[in-house]
């Protein structure tokens, strides 16, 4: 089999992993030797592919032949998919080449698992290793931990890698028990834990270091869980994923649609979610991190412990809050502004420091690219006051949803199947 | 008096433009009263007078319009330089707080030119590739690329710290950067065809771009609103992207259709990982006589134990520690975050105080038992911390006959019981630790239980004076416990 062939298996094998980011690592370059840098604070995407997703880095399988039986992973041991494995060089090689060429900010390893976690974990960290010391590589490493791996093999991938993540893949226990039987529950929390105590640990000594910096540790974990391959509600979904922010100090929670796989298994709904229910998932995660909403808050806009798959579910929550508004844009406090929907976060800030000088006008929130249509029912400003009937209308979510329906070109969309 | 016409000598000339702009500033010309130019640009209808000559002092601004204007100044808008004086003119006359009103048309303007710049060198950063010539002094690597922007020497830097140890040029429409290894040196524009057509890399490349793509997922708007057309032409990997578009819905509906497919008869390897944790059936039943295998056991049990749905967002349960037959068990009431983490009791901050106050009583902490009232971390999670949130009877009594045979294999002269929680626990009834506090409660089917608070309840208390008489007697109670297991 040539390199090209193994390229195509084992980046198809990797393509269900929805993390890419190149941030958050340690600012380094090449100027003293080696050959890359990284981009603190903001990651770079090289290309994107016509499913939407950013392509960062060099994403593949070390191997994907692997001994664990998944059922909603194509490389289960008892699935058909033809199998492959790099060498060590080769994958090395691979990367250096398109890091080159500018293609890449760096690679995303994984594995199916091989003879066992332990000797898994340590080829993934030979690439590392190779790459970091013998090729001097400068740029960002993602590294995927196997859970119950030695202690000693995640503390060597945490001195080469920007980034470790151990995937919890489900959002519930008892669906991990049930499709995923190899995988221990218990275990990969506890190997989260242990991330968690070992980058905290890190970052303490790099702020009360007196002379040397100490020894390189990644910066952040992070994890994914598949959505629509059990039974679980979003309700459901952001309750762990709460718990996992507050317990692991993760920097994300990507969630990946459960997708139709070649060669599915029997365990798994014939049909896949919606690809917008995904999106509503994320949505509804940026309001958990960034907008002080609670998980429960976020449910009271959907039904049956399911987000509204129409409306996005700030806008969802604000639908069913309308005693909350209007509010008026140049008195209402930060925590207030950051519940209306169509204002993000960079906006309120702009808002507020805006509106110390003066009283903000309508134009003066279209020059800040504040979507109008959609706060007009739920603000007041120096020039607006929205007629009560329109926020008590009962058609107003039909309204809303109509002024958005031009943006359904760019949101995900199920693949019309049949 | 006549309008002023300024020639910069570069079309993103930050500080030429920063050094004539003080000048023109500091004789009071009004902005509507100055042309600006690029050296070289058709002269059209300028035909302003020369600017004051002179020193240009500075002037005081805040710092946030030098940082934006550097970065708007590279904008390809003819009216940038203009509209930069204006806004400093604004600056310096009466409207100190102009950078802060985003809302203001020209700060507007001027931050989406920014913006757009910003947008252009990331672009850049990105979407720029390639090519390996082999030349003489070895491999060198070229790329075209055309910005929107005059961005070219502000972000030829990127490229030397990324790439300092190749050598490599970037040609633009309107100027060529050109690295040795060494030092950076700017030349004239150039066209696509100074660099090569492909290299041996880039059908590997793309292979890899067709395989990470999934078909299932097709969102072509979602990718040109990122990777805008105007940029394929010079990257390799867009030349496959109206073949696998097309060919996506036949390829999902495929996986569809064909359904589940039977598991492979052969797996591919048999393996031996480790069991899964847990008891092993039966284990139970056989009711070792050895406590230290009882105690093992014990654990295993409450290790996997998941009957309480709270639980299986804790890490992992935590459960005592000590040496069989220690004169003293502590029970506190559960795991805190730390704890939760170590899977060891604690190890926190009630632990570490705990700790000393032992040490300080005399009583050496190896030679005791700890364990918790409830066996997980019950909490509210509240963005990046955990909330503890105690544990309500029915917790308490899910745990109670776990706690009850750990303490029977342990075998303690006395059990003191930390906080409410615990002493509940133990009790199987509200008893007020208060009103407990310093007893020695005679229990049936238990060793004695000496009640007081839990240290938890010391680092809460607010006054420092408060604090130290508590923990005192703390230490009192510890000593009388000590006192009346060893006595």
């Amino acid at each position: 089999m040539d390199l090209q062939q193994k390229l195509a298996i084992l980046a198809d094998a990797a393509k269900y992993d929805a993390s890419c980011a190149s941030s958050g690592a340690d600012a380094r370059d090449s100027r003293k030797g080696g050959l890359g840098s990284t981009a603190p604070g903001m990651g770079i995407c090289h290309a994107y592919a016509p499913d939407g997703r950013c392509i960062s880095l060099l994403k593949v399988l070390l191997t994907n032949a692997c001994v664990f039986d998944c059922a909603y992973c194509i490389n289960r041991a008892t699935s058909n998919v033809p199998r492959a494995r790099f060498t060590v060089q080769e994958l090395v090689g691979l990367a250096l080449d398109f890091y080159r060429h500018n293609a890449i900010e760096g690679v995303f390893l994984s594995s199916g698992i091989i003879r066992s976690p332990d000797y898994t974990m340590e080829q993934i960290v030979r690439v590392a290793r190779e790459l970091r010391e013998t090729h001097g590589f400068r740029g960002y490493i993602h590294l995927k931990t196997i859970p119950d791996a030695a202690p000693e093999l995640l503390e060597e991938a945490g001195r080469l890698a920007d980034r470790l993540s151990i995937n919890i893949e489900l959002p519930q226990r008892s669906s991990l028990e049930s499709l995923a039987p190899e995988k221990n529950f218990a275990g990969i929390r506890r190997s989260m834990g242990r991330l968690r105590e070992r980058i905290e640990a890190h970052a303490e000594d790099r702020r009360t270091a007196q002379r040397a910096t100490p020894p390189p540790f990644a910066r952040g974990q992070s994890t994914q869980m598949i959505v629509g391959a059990d039974d679980a509600t979003d309700a459901t979904v952001l309750g762990t994923s709460t718990g996992l922010y507050a317990s692991y100090g993760l920097r994300r929670v990507y969630y990946s649609a459960y997708s139709p796989i070649p060669d599915a298994s029997r365990l798994l709904p014939p049909q896949p979610p919606p690809l917008v229910r995904e999106h509503r998932l994320y949505q509804a995660d940026w309001l958990l991190r960034f907008y002080g909403f609670t998980p429960d808050e976020i449910m009271s806009g959907g039904t049956a412990g399911m987000l509204d798959l129409d409306v996005d579910p700030k806008l969802a929550w604000a639908l069913s809050h309308r005693g909350e508004f209007p509010l008026d844009v140049n008195l209402a406090p930060r925590e207030r502004l950051l519940r209306v929907p169509g204002l993000g976060a960079r906006t309120v800030e702009r808002i507020l420091a805006a509106r110390r000088h003066r009283a903000l006008h309508m134009e003066d929130l279209a020059r800040l690219r504040v979507p109008l249509a959609k706060v007009r029912p739920f603000l007041l400003a120096a020039d607006h006051r929205p007629a009560a009937r329109l926020l008590d209308s009962a058609d107003l979510r039909q309204r809303l949803v109509a002024r958005t329906a031009f943006t359904a070109a760019a949101r995900p969309q199920q693949l019309a199947l049949f | 008096m006549g309008s002023i016409g300024i020639v910069l000598p570069g079309p993103a000339a930050f500080d030429a433009w920063r050094d004539q702009a003080r000048r023109v500033l500091a004789a009071e010309v009004p902005p509507e009263q100055v042309e600006w130019r690029v050296a070289g640009d058709a002269a059209g209808l300028f035909a302003g007078t020369p600017p004051p000559s002179g020193a240009a002092s500075p002037v005081a601004v805040p710092r946030a319009f030098p940082a934006l204007a550097e970065i708007a100044i590279r904008h390809r808008d003819p009216e940038r330089f203009a509209l930069l004086y204006r806004v400093l003119w604004r600056l310096t006359h009466g409207t100190h707080g102009l950078m802060e009103d985003r809302a203001d048309p020209d700060i507007a303007r001027l931050e989406a030119m920014a913006k757009s710049v910003r947008r252009d060198a990331h672009k850049m950063h990105a979407f720029l590739r390639f090519r390996c010539i082999q030349a003489e002094a070895g491999p060198h690597y070229l790329a075209w690329f055309e910005p929107d922007h005059h961005i070219l020497h502000a972000e030829a830097d990127f490229f030397v710290r990324r790439f300092a140890g190749l050598r490599w040029s970037i040609i633009t429409p309107e100027a060529s950067a050109h690295w040795n290894g060494a030092v950076l040196s700017f030349g004239p524009g150039g066209n696509r065809h100074d660099v090569p057509r492909e290299d041996a890399v880039e059908e590997l490349w793309r292979t890899y771009y067709a395989s990470i793509f999934n078909p299932a997922r097709l969102k072509p708007a979602a990718m040109r609103a990122e990777m805008p057309k105007k940029y394929w032409r010079n990257m390799p990997e867009t030349r496959d992207i109206p073949r696998l578009i097309a060919e996506a819905p036949a390829r999902a509906a495929e996986m569809v259709a064909r359904g589940a497919t039977p598991p492979a008869l052969r797996r591919q390897r048999d393996v031996h990982l480790a069991p899964p944790e847990g008891v092993a059936p039966g284990m139970d039943l056989l009711a070792p006589k050895d406590p230290a295998e009882a105690l093992a056991a014990l654990r295993a049990e409450v290790l996997a134990d998941q009957a309480l749905p709270w639980a299986a967002q804790a890490t992992q349960a935590v459960f005592g520690e000590g040496p069989i037959g220690a004169a003293l068990l502590f029970v506190g009431e559960q795991p805190g975050d730390e704890e939760d983490l170590a899977g060891r009791p604690f190890v926190g901050p009630a632990g570490r105080l705990l700790d000393r106050a032992l040490a300080e009583a005399g009583i050496p902490r190896a030679e005791t038992y700890v364990t918790n009232a409830v066996k997980h971390f019950k909490y509210t999670p509240t963005g990046r911390r955990r909330i503890h949130q105690s544990p309500d009877a029915g917790d308490i009594a899910h745990y109670r006959p776990f706690l009850r045979r750990e303490i029977e294999i342990v075998g303690p002269r006395l059990v003191v019981s930390l906080g409410a929680s615990a002493l509940r626990a133990l009790t199987g009834k509200a008893v007020a630790v208060g009103k407990a506090r310093g007893q020695v409660l005679a229990l049936p089917d238990s060793p004695p239980v000496f009640p007081t608070v839990h240290p938890s309840y010391l680092l809460r208390l607010p006054d420092a004076a408060a604090k130290a008489a508590e923990y005192q007697r703390f230490l009192a109670d510890l000593r009388a416990a000590a006192a009346t297991a060893l006595g």
